[in-house]
């Protein structure tokens, strides 16, 4: 609790960006002041006091647009990273464990995926496959989760030479039982640490997918194919283009530091 | 890749640096060799096939075979990708499907004009990096050293669409100093090219030097930390002297890995940078490619990323081995 009173400055401004990304996202059906296609004006419409930012090429209020791309961009990259992690950190745990032939053969795939370009591969599948929300964030799963294997497998290998875990499978506890009760709460700290740089790298790897065409499609919307929609803008001074990445801006720098400064916590205050 | 490696390590091969070389060049080939093969499943393992892609939802079952047949897809996969690559060794590329037209034709000068704005980025960032790291560290928990630090944090943190939009808003349409889209053509003089590339590469440079900037400074601070700096130190050799001839021959194998690790991190930058500024170059065709579900130019642009991309990492192993030779006898 002492630890509360002498919080940085830059960690407490991380925590009030985070909060208002989570805020915005949740409460995006209140904040929005109008429907993500709602049409409510004329083509590129100078920023005014009814739309904040102005309004895009086919008329659409853009701070509205903003505010739903926010909420699709920041669920789409956490249930992702989501999934990477939980995929990610139970193989790699299991492999970490169990060693052998399944191990050899997860971790030489793994070296393979993470040889390539990450951009490249994506690319690769979003050829044949159909480029829904669902494949999307099955994508961006399986090469983030390349990451949290290698991590979760290099825990799992350091820890279970350590005394507790042999004394554990002496006393005959089961795999499950070791992995709850003694790997995971001694590496819980770095896993949740990549998760956070991780939703960092998806969000931008998001947007990069979107901005080239390739990620969410339309109806929906998302910061990174708002910035492919409204490059043209610039030209009539609607510079609703730049807001996405400013905001990816601040979430990359908020989720930093909060994780810089959790970790430096967890090993400095031991 | 690690296979390759621990085989030819059990055979106890007589180490050295030639050695070396001569394993990290194979262990490259056997890695973009199982990556060939990687990219050619993925595109062609996956439900849909590129005559579906071709002909859309509608078409009959009978022009599908038919364009099956035509394409060579009726034949058994592994047969597949052994006359893809072996055609591709050869120089030949396959047809677009869009057009029909020679894909190593459209490759060429798309892949030189992406080499040019890489390599004309690289020539930026390689030297103002370097020059940023050591400048910081010879000023270290200085004003100078602390706002260099500052700023590189703040650039690690920009993507790079936004980096582009905004030279484009200010540089641009603001200023007008340069176009919004950089048009290059075959015979354009030196000169004009690189006025046409200015922006994008610019873009490039900021997305880059943070990171290369803050890795070359932990490099540099690292062997500062060693023994050896702090007897010169103590002898009383001149700190700009220390950091410049004791310091920077110790920090030049990881300062070199560092720099070209970085400059694959190009290979995917340089599609986003691409298409902000419409520039003909490799990344650009990809995306439309891929947009298209072109798929011969998909494998074929896929393979040539990945081939520079591991390239530059091979290239960073050996010239750090170069650069200190110790690292080729270690395991």
């Amino acid at each position: 609790m002492t630890r509360m009173f002498k919080l940085p400055v830059s960690v407490m401004l991380s925590g009030v960006a985070i909060a208002l990304f989570i805020a915005v996202t949740a409460l995006a059906p209140v904040l929005a002041p109008y429907g993500v296609n709602e049409i409510v004006g004329i083509s590129w419409d100078p920023p005014s006091l009814s739309s904040p930012l102005g309004t895009d090429m086919i008329g659409r209020d853009l701070l509205s647009r903003f505010i739903w791309g926010a909420r699709v961009t920041i669920l789409t990259a956490a249930a992702a990273t989501l999934l990477a992690c939980l995929l990610g950190a139970s193989f790699g745990i299991l492999a970490g464990l169990r060693r052998g032939w399944p191990d050899m053969v997860l971790s030489r795939f793994v070296d393979l995926v993470m040889a390539a370009p990450t951009l490249i591969l994506a690319m690769v599948l979003l050829t044949i496959l159909p480029r829904s929300l669902a494949f999307i964030v099955a994508i961006m799963a399986l090469i983030e989760a390349t990451r949290f294997y290698r991590l979760a497998r290099l825990i799992a290998v350091d820890t279970a030479a350590l005394d507790f875990v042999e004394s554990a499978y002496l006393r005959g506890e089961k795999t499950l039982w070791i992995i709850f009760r003694e790997i995971l709460p001694n590496g819980i700290m770095p896993i949740l640490a990549e998760f956070g740089l991780r939703f960092i790298f998806t969000v931008l790897f998001l947007s990069t997918l979107s901005f080239l065409g390739l990620g969410v499609q339309p109806p929906l919307t998302d910061w990174g194919s708002l910035i492919k929609e409204n490059k043209d803008g610039l030209l009539f001074g609607i510079t609703a283009a730049l807001l996405p990445g400013v905001a990816i801006a601040v979430l990359a720098v908020a989720v930093t530091t909060m994780v810089d400064w959790i970790t430096a916590g967890e090993n400095g205050g031991q | 890749m690690t296979i390759a490696i621990a085989a030819l390590q059990r055979r106890r091969w007589h180490r050295g640096l030639w050695p070396y070389i001569a394993r990290r060049l194979l262990a490259g080939a056997a890695l973009l060799l199982v990556l060939s093969s990687l990219i050619f499943l993925g595109t062609a393992l996956l439900p849909g096939d590129a005559a579906s892609a071709l002909l859309g939802r509608s078409a009959t079952p009978a022009a599908l075979a038919e364009l099956r047949e035509k394409l060579g897809l009726d034949q058994p996969l592994i047969t597949r990708y052994l006359t893809w690559l072996s055609a591709f060794v050869q120089g030949d590329l396959g047809n677009s499907l869009m057009n029909g037209r020679a894909v190593s034709d459209s490759i060429a000068a798309r892949l030189g004009n992406t080499l040019f704005l890489a390599g004309f980025a690289a020539s930026i960032v390689i030297p103002l990096s370097i020059f940023l790291g050591l400048f910081s560290v010879r000023y270290r928990d200085s004003v100078i050293d602390r706002t260099i630090t500052f700023v590189t944090r703040g650039l690690v943190a920009l993507p790079e669409f936004f980096v582009g939009y905004l030279l484009i808003y200010a540089l641009s349409i603001s200023l007008g100093w340069f176009s919004s889209s950089s048009t290059v053509f075959p015979g354009m003089s030196l000169s004009s090219r690189v006025v046409a590339t200015v922006l994008p590469c610019l873009t490039l440079v900021i997305a880059i030097t943070g990171h290369v900037t803050t890795m070359v400074r932990a490099c540099v601070l690292d062997v500062l930390s060693r023994p050896y700096i702090e007897m010169a130190v103590l002898k009383g050799v001149p700190h700009g002297t220390i950091v410049w001839r004791h310091a920077l021959a110790n920090a030049l194998s990881p300062i070199i890995n560092v720099v070209l690790i970085n400059l694959a991190y190009l290979v995917a930058g340089v599609v986003v940078v691409e298409v902000v500024f419409v520039y003909p170059g490799m990344g650009q065709f990809m995306v439309d490619s891929v947009f298209n579900r072109d798929i011969p130019v998909v494998q074929a642009s896929a393979l040539l990323f990945a081939a520079i991309y591991i390239g530059l990492n091979l290239c960073a192993d050996v010239l750090a081995v170069l650069a200190n030779p110790r690292l080729g006898f270690t395991s």
